[in-house]
């Protein structure tokens, strides 16, 4: 009987506590600047190209094999302008397969993708879920405006790791 | 009037899950009962089966860091370690001491939360209906938005690698960690004081599904649930991996080995936990947090096989790695401590109650994902 009297003060106390309800939709908690959210693909502003030069090692690492990627000569090079001599033709990675695990980031040789901060990218058909390159170059460049990332101008060598 | 005893009667079986709510995944068990006393306990497992061990084949080291995440998934960076270590073993590799103190004070964080979604679900079964799971889930969900600030994830972490860890602790993480731990304290405390020794808490789990030392041992049980039938058995005191041997804890032994004991350990081995972190970040070094191996993790260790294990929140989680010195493993073998401790289900449910069954099995705290692989 004390029990149940016990108990029933642990709810009146929690019931004059203040909510920590967060409005979810209107509000957002906040997220780590380290959060793992879907990958994006980062552009390089300097000569206005995609940073990615399409080399096939993040689909060659990503352990659900959820990345297609292929790649063609770079119209910029021959004019000089840039020193990739390949360039992304099209990306798509399928979000329904991506565990977010980040491995692509780490393999990329060219700082060419990231785990930006979207995660609200439901939707109600399969084939909504495939991200298109312009999808990636949509969520990467806003996350790298935001985030102050800036993509090595135009080197096209091998990253630091 | 015919007498009970001459009264024709035939057990009944009764499934129960897959969908059970109780049943805390996708198991199911079968029960034969007499009336409202079991008889017979089989359980049905395998839902869950999605061959880790053998996608573990042809992946290679650093992608099945995420395979184990999703094993026990609600203790993924003790599950991450134990692989990481088996490697490490087998590539006779020295782990820079910081990353150790990081992977301690994770390890332990992540103990705490398991226990907390046991403190949790264990309310629920009982029949407590909300408040604990709610009280659970608070702390638990603290711990977690600690470590999305390291990790980047909530649970699916993947930051553990072979040699050390994926980048260095953020900037605050002391401050964030003991203000994290003072909460804790104060959330253990209350949990404590809302269930332990509750009256009808006490008549649910008191003498409900017992068993003794021996018979645990044979069993193949590990971690609380052997622990609460007094057996001095912890991975970390019988075999100090990492740092563990710098601190000073105590490993919390119950008598009875009854459903009470086995929930009175992990809330003890919650206080410890925390009190294992703060003792690592008070002696926690400065320096490297990686060792210097192949880039990206993507090691090749060296011919030969390995054994490693550690103290999940669940037991005695083990690794056994062969390895023909490729960039995949030749084969993985995962020793699950919720696989081993289910097998002593049958002895513990025979002879209670149905409503029992469910205390039992609560108290058991099998997570599927690892039971199933």
């Amino acid at each position: 009987m004390i029990g149940f009297f016990k108990s029933l003060a642990v709810t009146l106390q929690s019931m004059l506590r203040k909510p920590v309800t967060v409005q979810y939709p209107g509000e957002h908690l906040p997220m780590s600047p380290r959060y793992l959210g879907f990958p994006g693909l980062l552009w390089d502003d300097a000569v206005d190209e995609p940073a990615c030069t399409g080399c096939l090692v993040c689909a060659r690492y990503c352990p659900t094999d959820c990345i297609t990627v292929s790649m063609k000569d770079n119209p910029l090079h021959k004019e000089g302008k840039s020193k990739r001599r390949k360039i992304v033709d099209d990306f798509q990675i399928r979000m329904e397969r991506c565990i977010l695990c980040g491995i692509c980031v780490e393999v990329c040789n060219f700082e060419a993708i990231a785990m930006t901060d979207y995660h609200e990218e439901a939707d109600i058909s399969r084939g909504d879920l495939i991200a298109t390159k312009e999808d990636l170059f949509r969520m990467g460049r806003d996350y790298q405006k935001r985030a102050g990332i800036v993509v090595g101008a135009g080197s096209g060598s091998e990253g630091e790791e | 009037m015919v007498a009970e005893a001459d009264l024709q009667t035939v057990d009944m079986l009764l499934n129960m899950g897959p969908q059970h709510p109780s049943t805390h995944g996708v198991f199911r068990i079968v029960l034969t009962i007499d009336g409202e006393r079991i008889v017979d306990a089989e359980p049905h497992i395998g839902y869950l089966h999605r061959g880790t061990e053998k996608l573990c084949e042809r992946e290679n080291y650093r992608q099945i860091i995420t395979l184990f995440d999703r094993l026990d998934y609600v203790a993924n960076f003790n599950n991450e370690l134990v692989f990481v270590m088996a490697a490490e073993k087998l590539m006779g590799l020295e782990v820079p001491e910081r990353a150790q103190f990081i992977r301690v004070i994770l390890a332990e964080l992540n103990r705490i939360s398991s226990h907390m979604l046991f403190y949790g679900a264990f309310g629920t079964d009982i029949g407590v209906l909300a408040t604990p799971f709610m009280y659970g889930f608070r702390e638990r969900e603290r711990i977690q938005q600690l470590f999305e600030a390291v990790t980047g994830a909530r649970m699916m972490h993947s930051y553990f690698r072979v040699g050390g860890v994926a980048d260095d602790l953020p900037d605050g993480f002391t401050a964030h960690t003991r203000a994290l731990l003072d909460e804790l304290k104060r959330g253990v405390q209350e949990c404590d004081r809302l269930l332990t020794y509750n009256e009808i808490f006490l008549e649910r789990t008191v003498n409900v599904g017992a068993i003794t030392g021996e018979e645990a041992i044979d069993f193949g049980v590990s971690g609380p649930v052997l622990r609460a039938s007094g057996v001095p058995m912890d991975v970390r005191v019988a075999e100090p991996y990492l740092v563990y041997d710098r601190f000073d804890y105590e490993i919390p032994l119950g008598k009875n080995g009854d459903c009470w004991d086995r929930f009175w350990v992990r809330i003890e081995e919650m206080r410890q936990s925390i009190a294992i972190v703060e003792q690592a970040l008070a002696m926690m070094p400065e320096g490297p947090f990686q060792a210097p191996v192949a880039k990206f993790g993507f090691v090749r260790p060296p011919r030969g096989d390995t054994y490693a294990r550690a103290e999940n929140p669940r037991g005695d989680f083990g690794v056994y790695l062969v390895s023909q010195g490729e960039n995949t493993p030749y084969r993985v073998k995962i020793r699950g401590p919720s696989f081993c401790n289910l097998m002593a289900l049958k002895r513990m449910t025979v002879g209670h109650y149905i409503a029992d069954a469910v205390v039992i099995l609560g108290s058991l705290d099998i997570v599927l994902g690892e039971v199933d692989r």
